[in-house]
């Protein structure tokens, strides 16, 4: 059976020059980025490169960049940092749709004492710059909105946001995990502070990411230990990591152009596609402020997770929404909170193409969703029931 | 055709799903007509209950846990991990797919509220009935699959004459789980396989180890899935307070069969029919609890030979073999899981079903009178009344009230 992955916002496969350029890291140049030898300065210089290459990728300077484990323990440092540093300024405004990372974190400030605003959003998936402004109090300490949802790829109007955040001298975070590597990010530009990214969303390995923050920004770390990464992230690095994730980064510069156009020509065709053979189906979030390489769509009458299933039964890989929630008993809060039932949110499913998804890979997809799509309506007494009457 | 199997991660439905491969296999015919080639059989796991819920439960599960016996169940808690390990190893594609509110609302609310009616409820065939033979099936057409196989120990054989279905039970009576299963429907059980069917433990057993099965050594879960602490009444009060509800139920008097008040008690709930410990009353001879009567707020106690009864009343009965109205006819009924089928008398009855907080799927208002030969001891409302012919289970119900 030939397969066909079209979950690229749950991981991308490992882009085999970022593969290459790892593997030297594990077999010869394993040094301790922190010990004093040859060994070690190898280690070193490849881990500054990297640094450098993350940096160009978001307009910073490569001092900005701290190497994390991931866009969790990023998102984490973010705002548990931020929180940790004061004690006064007690107040962080976020929004109903944010991806776990950030909405289980807010939720743990809560308990501490921290009042946290979520800001809602309509149909469209996007937040509205005004209710941000709104949301805002004099303790104001962060605004953490993510760049694009990972679930919808709905993009979020950052600068406005940003020139919010700037004016009245509150700190911004963006949890950019989804939008890094697909489209432009440059963080002064988005006006944040701090901005959290992951490689394995960019064709880089699992287990490695970064924070941004900018010079100045006062934040207390989540572990204590060395002082690698200034003092901000102690732990010996993981170097070879971390040297995917630059090398990641630097395709993702070279790519993004041609990346964008084929991907988009290639998710409107599958979109399209699908409009047009399957019946009571509708695109969730916003269709123009998106990212090029992911739709979400409704299917009436259809359960998600047996779609996915019967999706995968026939070889291509979709979601429901995003992967950390699977097996969980909650439709999607990010569609519970554009005000969708818990009937759409669960009928809903993501498709994220990426740059190795080719036009055969949506024409067999095509060929199969229709099929899939019935064989689920006709086990659902409600479909046939609306059947009925019609 | 593909078949779905249903794996807990225990030994049963890992050698199930094992025999089914190698059947499946043995048949399989050319890919269809698109040149695709599907998988024959997948492997679903069922999430029913986090038990997460209920911490308190969870803690007392280590002081109370008593070493196994011989199989008291219908199946077991889910275990994700072995069941992934098991289809890993079979290379056959597998799910988990989450039923918690089905289950919850199909099986958990309606044993807490049978429990508090003053029944003794046996959650597994309800779970049978509602959730294994009724989403899982309605999963495994979502699927493209036609038939749910299970591990359980019964045995089906079609009628080539009439195209029924017949449930037998299983080969190793010593297993047999036929007893859970009397709610089937015939639409459900056409689309059933039961491949331990014909098998017994040992040979189950060996079959596992002889296919490498990572869990062909697991010891057996005697829990019921939901209930860890196997404490009905510390899983009920539990689950109240996680609803934001007291198990408020009033003392009242505990009364020996001639009427006489011996003791007070602290709430129905405390008691289930044959009980013996706990009444907190200080007679000579040993006392046990022969009725709980809710309209009363009483508990009945009596010496043991009280408990023995020959007449009751079954509701929601289910026909497996076709049964006319008022026909009657002799049968072997066996009225608990551990009990020995005893010969009786029964008759087939209807009464419109009055929809008191049970299902309204299970309220079938078909109705049963069973008269046994001897008494049975400690016949219990809220336990599954199963009506069996030599191995064939003719159809079963609930066990509504005592004569």
């Amino acid at each position: 059976m030939r397969r066909v992955y079209l979950d690229n916002n749950a991981t991308t496969p490992l882009a085999a020059e970022v593969f290459e350029a790892m593997r030297p890291f594990y077999l010869e140049d394993y040094g301790n980025a922190s010990s004093i030898h040859w060994y070690g300065q190898r280690a070193k210089a490849a881990m500054e490169t990297a640094r450098e290459q993350v940096a160009r990728l978001i307009n910073c300077r490569p001092s900005e960049v701290v190497f994390t484990s991931g866009g969790t323990e990023a998102d984490n440092a973010a705002l548990v940092g931020m929180e940790a540093a004061r004690a006064e300024s007690r107040h962080v405004v976020t929004t109903a749709i944010e991806h776990h990372a950030v909405l289980h974190t807010a939720k743990a400030l809560e308990k501490r004492g921290v009042r946290v605003t979520y800001v809602r959003v309509g149909l469209s998936g996007v937040v509205d710059p005004a209710d941000v402004e709104r949301a805002v109090r004099p303790e104001t300490v962060l605004i953490s909105i993510m760049h694009a949802n990972n679930e919808l790829g709905t993009i979020q109007p950052l600068e406005e946001i940003g020139r919010v955040a700037r004016d009245r001298d509150i700190y911004f975070h963006t949890d950019a995990v989804q939008s890094v590597g697909k489209i432009p990010v440059d963080v002064e530009k988005l006006g944040v502070d701090l901005l959290s990214l992951s490689a394995h969303k960019l064709y880089g390995p699992k287990g490695v990411g970064a924070l941004f923050v900018r010079k100045g920004t006062i934040l207390r770390p989540l572990l204590y230990g060395g002082h690698h990464e200034r003092d901000r992230r102690p732990g010996t690095e993981n170097v070879p990591g971390i040297v995917g994730l630059g090398k990641a980064a630097e395709l993702a510069r070279e790519h993004m152009a041609e990346d964008t156009t084929r991907m988009s020509a290639l998710r409107d065709r599958l979109e399209q596609g699908i409009l047009r053979s399957v019946p009571l189906v509708t695109v969730n979030g916003d269709p123009q402020r998106r990212l090029p390489n992911t739709t979400s769509l409704a299917f009436d009458y259809i359960e998600g997770e047996g779609f996915v299933i019967a999706m995968d039964l026939r070889g291509v890989a979709c979601s429901t929404g995003a992967a950390c929630s699977s097996g969980s008993l909650e439709p999607s809060h990010v569609l519970a909170a554009m005000g969708k039932t818990p009937e759409q949110a669960r009928s809903s499913i993501r498709f994220s193409l990426g740059r190795f998804t080719t036009a055969e890979d949506i024409d067999q997809t095509l060929e199969i969703v229709p099929a899939v799509a019935e064989q689920l309506r006709a086990v659902s007494p409600h479909y046939r029931k609306a059947g009925a009457r019609d | 055709m593909t078949t779905v199997v249903a794996m807990s991660g225990g030994v049963d439905s890992s050698t199930a799903a094992a025999l089914l491969v190698e059947s499946n296999s043995a048949t399989t015919p050319l890919p269809d007509s698109a040149g695709e080639s599907h998988p024959r059989v997948v492997g679903l796991t069922m999430q029913l209950w986090n038990q997460r819920r209920l911490p308190r439960l969870l803690g007392l599960e280590e002081g109370t846990a008593t070493p196994g016996h011989a199989s008291g169940r219908c199946c077991s808690l889910d275990d994700t991990h072995d069941a992934r390990r098991v289809a890993d190893h079979l290379g056959i594609p597998y799910y988990v797919v989450n039923f918690e509110k089905p289950f919850e609302e199909g099986v958990v609310r309606p044993f807490v509220e049978r429990y508090l009616a003053g029944e003794t409820p046996i959650p597994c065939s309800l779970c049978n009935t509602e959730i294994k033979f009724a989403k899982l099936i309605e999963t495994a057409l979502q699927l493209g699959a036609e038939r749910v196989a299970t591990g359980h120990y019964a045995r089906l054989r079609r009628d080539e004459e009439t195209g029924r279905y017949r449930l037998l039970a299983g080969v190793d009576r010593a297993k047999d789980q036929s007893y859970f299963l009397f709610g089937l429907t015939q639409e459900q059980l056409a689309r059933s396989v039961f491949p331990l069917g014909e098998m017994t433990k040992e040979e189950v057993r060996a079959a596992a180890r002889a296919r490498n099965l990572p869990v062909a050594e697991k010891p057996e879960s005697q829990e019921i899935c939901f209930v860890p602490s196997r404490s009905y009444r510390e899983f009920i009060e539990a689950y109240l307070a996680e609803q934001g509800q007291a198990l408020a139920e009033p003392p009242g008097e505990i009364v020996s069969t001639d009427g006489r008040v011996l003791g007070e008690h602290q709430g129905l709930h405390h008691f289930t029919i044959g009980q013996r410990k706990g009444l907190g009353i200080a007679v000579g001879a040993p006392l046990y609890v022969i009725e709980i009567d809710r309209t009363r707020n009483r508990a009945v106690v009596g010496p043991d030979a009280e408990l023995f009864r020959r007449r009751f009343v079954a509701r929601d009965v289910n026909w497996i073999r076709p049964v006319a109205q008022g026909e009657s006819f002799e049968a072997h009924v066996k009225i608990r899981n551990k009990h020995v089928p005893a010969p009786a008398r029964v008759a087939a009855a209807f009464r419109p079903p009055e929809l008191d907080g049970r299902l309204k799927a299970a309220a079938t208002g078909a109705e049963a009178f069973v008269e046994f030969v001897q008494p049975q001891r400690a016949i219990t409302p809220g336990q599954a009344a199963v009506f069996y012919a030599g191995d064939e289970v003719l159809g079963g119900g609930w066990i509504a009230r005592v004569l």
